[in-house]
């Protein structure tokens, strides 16, 4: 007999009714203390400011930008949106060090490959260029 | 009444040391290293530190064949760009599809408050607009897939240069688009079970049988900021660059 069919049949107590208010109907349990609940307005400062960096790194392409100011530009505001959406969306600010350094350290590692895989890349695009001349 | 010390809340650790002390102290404690986080949120963080590696690769694959190609990388700027009123805007579809995904993250947070709040109509609300601009985000890019292929991209070649810029393509955008896909199906099977108050009556889990909580809106939360945070590096580096 499952849960649900228990309860239907009267066998198990409602533990209690639906409830739509946070008021004090509802009772205390571990996930209502556990819970991370911030202020509505810093949710929505947070949303302004990933627009406004949308908007600036669309703006680099759209005023055309080259070299490393453009490179240099697409990477500050990825970076500033990728920390707000980490540290406020996804709680991270409030976390204990303990999962922050298990969830954002290795990925660091993630850069070394990137430095092998660009080696390796300048090496293939200089072979082709020698063997089968540009193009 | 017997307590689970996973579900403890935050505040009965607050007498754990914090900063490197409390690190060091959670890494060498008994049973559980996560002292903040349940099990269900611990494995979500896990999962995603997975996925970050699976889209790294993507990303990385996408550097190295650009890198090597002797042929011109196609100008993202104008295969993306789209004529409105017969001016041709660069890369104007992947600014509204930008926008249209912060603004769900954001509905998202919302929700996350309102379900620890208890106020299940307003989550559920929010969860089912956040899934509504998934959706709507979706359907942007199988416009924008249209697009391309009926211009002739493809995995193996394409019209304006190199020919490894469809294989990138394809694949990086339909990885991503799939996980939104995933996302905005979860959130509607959350976001009803939330409008029915399953979670306040604890009604068991169909999978796991175990005591339905609001921390799942949270952990649904996780994913879908997640989904954000990748279109932020594929934004960069894939449309930007």
């Amino acid at each position: 007999m499952t849960y649900d069919a228990k309860r239907s049949a009267g066998l198990v107590n409602e533990p209690h009714p639906p409830t739509e208010d946070a008021d004090a109907t509802a009772p205390q349990s571990a996930a209502a203390v556990h819970g991370e609940q911030h202020p509505i307005a810093l949710y929505l400062l947070v949303w302004v400011l990933l627009f406004v960096l949308s908007a600036c790194s669309y703006m680099v392409d759209y005023f055309n930008f080259q070299g490393y100011l453009r490179w240099g530009l697409i990477i500050f505001f990825m970076l500033l949106k990728a920390g707000l959406i980490v540290a406020v969306f996804m709680h991270m600010a409030w976390e204990r060090l303990a999962l922050v350094s298990a969830i954002l350290i290795p990925p660091l590692a993630v850069l070394v490959f990137v430095g092998t895989m660009a080696f390796e890349g300048d090496y293939t695009n200089l072979t082709r260029l020698m063997f089968f001349g540009a193009g | 009444m017997t307590v689970d010390p996973s579900t403890l809340p935050l505040g009965a650790n607050a007498s754990r040391p914090t900063g490197l002390d409390g690190l060091v102290a959670d890494w060498s404690s008994d049973q559980r290293s996560f002292k903040s986080a349940s099990w269900g949120k611990a494995m979500m963080w896990i999962f995603l530190v997975s996925d970050t590696f699976v889209f790294s690769c993507f990303l990385i694959s996408y550097m190295t064949v650009r890198m090597s190609t002797t042929v011109d990388w196609p100008n993202p700027s104008e295969i993306f760009a789209l004529n409105i009123g017969g001016k041709s805007i660069p890369l104007i579809l992947i600014a509204i599809m930008t926008f249209d995904l912060i603004t769900s993250s954001g509905t998202m947070a919302m929700a996350v408050n309102y379900a620890y709040a208890r106020q299940r109509r307003k989550a559920a609300l929010l969860m089912l607009i956040t899934a509504v601009f998934g959706a709507a985000f979706v359907g942007m890019q199988a416009f924008e897939w249209t697009k391309l292929i009926h211009e002739g991209v493809r995995p193996w070649g394409n019209p304006f240069g190199a020919a490894q810029f469809g294989a990138s393509f394809f694949m990086i955008t339909g990885f991503h688009g799939f996980h939104v896909s995933v996302g905005v199906i979860f959130l509607l099977i959350i976001a009803r079970a939330v409008w029915r108050g399953d979670y306040d009556r604890e009604k068991r889990g169909f999978f796991t049988s175990r005591k339905g909580r609001y921390e799942i809106v949270e952990i649904m939360g996780l994913y879908w900021h997640f989904v954000d945070l990748v279109w932020v590096f594929i934004f960069a580096f894939f449309y930007l660059w």
